[in-house]
């Protein structure tokens, strides 16, 4: 069972000033997550992909997450 | 496809780059292209198929260690794995991502003449 708060936070502080949005999709541990990351700028899907999944890699690694679907981007430029 | 229960994991490792490299598409997933064996697996091939790209596949089903060897190498934790131009791009999500954007058209024509 994953604590969502926990993880906002764990993305948050790897990616300072990402915007992050968790859902859980079913049973606690099947997760889906929308970030939007400065940092994503000019990176690939994969990229920025692995920069979420390393944020939270302890909490897969334990298995409060079994499943973490992403939807990433950077924020539109302005 | 060569039988890779006889190969040391050092083995698999060079077909798994051989593959990657000497194949423009090349796709690691559960089952075959004709007969997939798992809905992320079977998206990925409806994608390439509807396409038209040509594309090589290896089934990590036939041997564990392929997908051990393979995981280690791409640092790519799941299955399937989808390589353009000997570059992981991305597993089912991604790839079904590029493709509704059109990102993926646009990657695999970019250098169709290759």
């Amino acid at each position: 069972m994953a604590d969502l708060n926990e993880l906002t936070t764990m993305i948050e502080a790897a990616l300072p000033g990402a915007e992050v949005q968790i859902v859980d999709q079913g049973g606690g541990d099947h997760l889906f997550a929308a970030v939007v990351a400065p940092q994503f700028a000019e990176k690939t899907l994969i990229q920025q992909h692995r920069l979420v999944y390393a944020a939270v890699q302890s909490r897969l690694d334990d298995g409060s997450i079994h499943a973490l679907a992403l939807k990433t981007r950077a924020p539109e430029a302005s | 496809m060569s039988d890779t229960l006889t190969m040391t994991e050092e083995e698999i490792l060079d077909q798994i780059r051989r593959e990657v490299s000497e194949n423009r598409v090349f796709v690691f997933m559960k089952g075959t292209p004709e007969m997939p064996r798992c809905g992320f697996s079977n998206q990925v091939v409806q994608i390439l198929n509807h396409l038209k790209v040509e594309y090589g596949a290896r089934d990590v089903l036939t041997d564990p260690r392929i997908r051990e060897v393979l995981g280690g190498w791409s640092e790519w934790p799941t299955i399937p794995q989808i390589f353009v131009d000997g570059e992981l791009i991305g597993g089912c999500d991604i790839t079904t991502e590029l493709f509704q954007s059109g990102e993926l058209q646009k990657i695999l024509d970019s250098e169709a003449a290759a």
